[in-house]
């Protein structure tokens, strides 16, 4: 059963990717998008990867639509049809199918026990997480202490994005003439004359709140933690600057808190693993924060997943507000 | 007959049902003739198709704490997509697609 719904979704992921590649409307290439990461989320979940598949909703579906459909709104709708030759793109992703199709055969087949990544030291982090961190949660074990370092460098990798984008929309455009720009009703005043959105989305903002919160500190339990307690908050601001204009939310976070929240994050993970240091150990040691090593680990993976959280809303909330800005020139 | 099996077959009226309602839904999108009785067809039977499957969810489920988060599901749902509708409506208004009245004759004269 597991199997037949497997590839049913991968089906509908490859026609899904056909038509993103076919259509030459660009809005309707970015809502495909949006239903390509949904797929893939129920595919990640369909293997047990709730963590992976709650990340791609929040982040793949959810926010990405949005900035795409921000970076949409500042150029044309419709791709400009090429005149090039395809012969040799053709040639190239042709060559690399082949090749990537017949790498596939060396690899195990699915669900194989005997699969060297099921070999290496999955047996042990599985074995040893209830002795050295006593949590349910093997995944938030792995991503937080035990392979801590990538961990770091991916907050590092999405803090690096963000400031690289509030470089790039910092830089004003100049002198240029932008005639494709459409000219905006009314700037930043949002949805205000809706009544329905605005009064449901109000409503519901302090609930999406409250589950980017239970999100957040639910990680070492069950599917969760800072990647996606990041999104979450921040959908929740996007909604609230969709709703009541960009200027009222910028009048709730404005971009010093933003910025600040950014690198505040960043730090503050840094920050516990140098502590770990300072307090004799390695760095993002967490064993030494606290008197008892086992809640020492938990103090550590709750602040570390706050430092992700608080980063990833940061940077997500600053890239839209960019995007929003570049509009309002 | 056991209450088990009862409660089993209960289950799955309500999601046959749900099915048939969200399919039929989706045929609607697809065959209507203009952007606003897409809508139309597409917003309500999907609610009525997502109350439908939730219920069938729920009487699988039991009394737990999974009953509880769907009841929450359901919940947002029907606060969600009824909006987001409403939402579309009123942009497709605003962008100028005009509710005609002769939908059906206009769109055979159009082919």
């Amino acid at each position: 059963m597991t199997i037949l719904f497997g590839v049913f979704l991968l089906t509908l992921l490859v026609i899904t990717a056909l038509a993103i590649v076919r259509t030459s409307h660009l809005f309707a290439a970015v809502i495909l998008t949006s239903i390509f990461s949904l797929l893939m989320a129920a595919n990640f979940f369909l293997l047990d990867a709730a963590d992976v598949a709650l990340t791609e909703a929040a982040i793949g579906a959810g926010i990405s639509t949005v900035l795409f459909l921000g970076a949409l709104a500042l150029t044309a709708e419709h791709e400009r049809a090429t005149t090039v030759k395809r012969l040799l793109p053709l040639g190239v992703v042709a060559v690399t199918t082949l090749i990537m199709i017949y790498a596939t055969f060396d690899k195990p087949r699915f669900g194989d026990p005997e699969a060297p990544v099921h070999q290496h030291v999955a047996p042990w982090y599985i074995e040893k997480t209830p002795e050295y961190i006593d949590i349910p949660n093997v995944v938030t074990a792995v991503l937080g202490s035990f392979r801590g370092y990538d961990t770091f460098g991916e907050v590092f990798v999405v803090f690096t994005a963000g400031i690289g984008v509030m470089f790039l929309f910092s830089a004003r455009p100049g002198n240029r003439k932008d005639s494709r720009r459409r000219p905006t009703a009314e700037p930043g005043q949002g949805l205000r004359h809706y009544l329905v959105p605005r009064v449901v989305g109000r409503l519901l903002i302090p609930f999406i709140l409250l589950f980017g919160l239970y999100v957040q500190f639910h990680g070492e339990y069950g599917p969760g933690g800072g990647f996606q307690a990041g999104a979450i908050f921040a959908a929740a601001i996007i909604l609230y600057a969709l709703l009541e204009g960009e200027t009222q939310a910028l009048r709730v976070l404005p971009l010093r808190v933003l910025t600040g929240l950014v690198a505040g994050g960043a730090l503050l993970f840094g920050g516990v693993g140098v502590a770990g240091m300072l307090l004799g150990s390695s760095f993002l040691d967490y064993s030494v924060l606290s008197a008892d090593p086992v809640a020492g680990q938990h103090l550590g993976l709750l602040l570390i997943e706050a430092g992700v959280g608080i980063t990833v809303t940061g940077v997500l909330l600053s890239i839209f507000h960019a995007f929003a800005a570049r509009g309002r020139l | 007959m056991t209450m088990a099996l009862l409660v089993d077959i209960a289950s799955w009226v309500l999601l046959s049902l749900g099915g048939a309602f969200v399919f039929i839904g989706g045929l609607g999108a697809l065959r209507m003739p203009n952007l606003y009785a897409r809508i139309h067809a597409a917003s309500l039977t999907d609610t009525m198709g997502a109350m439908l499957v939730i219920a069938g969810i729920m009487l699988q489920a039991g009394a737990s704490l999974a009953t509880i988060k769907l009841a929450a599901i359901l919940l947002f749902l029907l606060l969600t997509s009824p909006t987001a509708s409403n939402a579309l409506a009123s942009a497709a208004l605003l962008a100028g697609v005009r509710p005609h009245r002769n939908v059906l004759s206009k769109s055979e004269h159009s082919k």
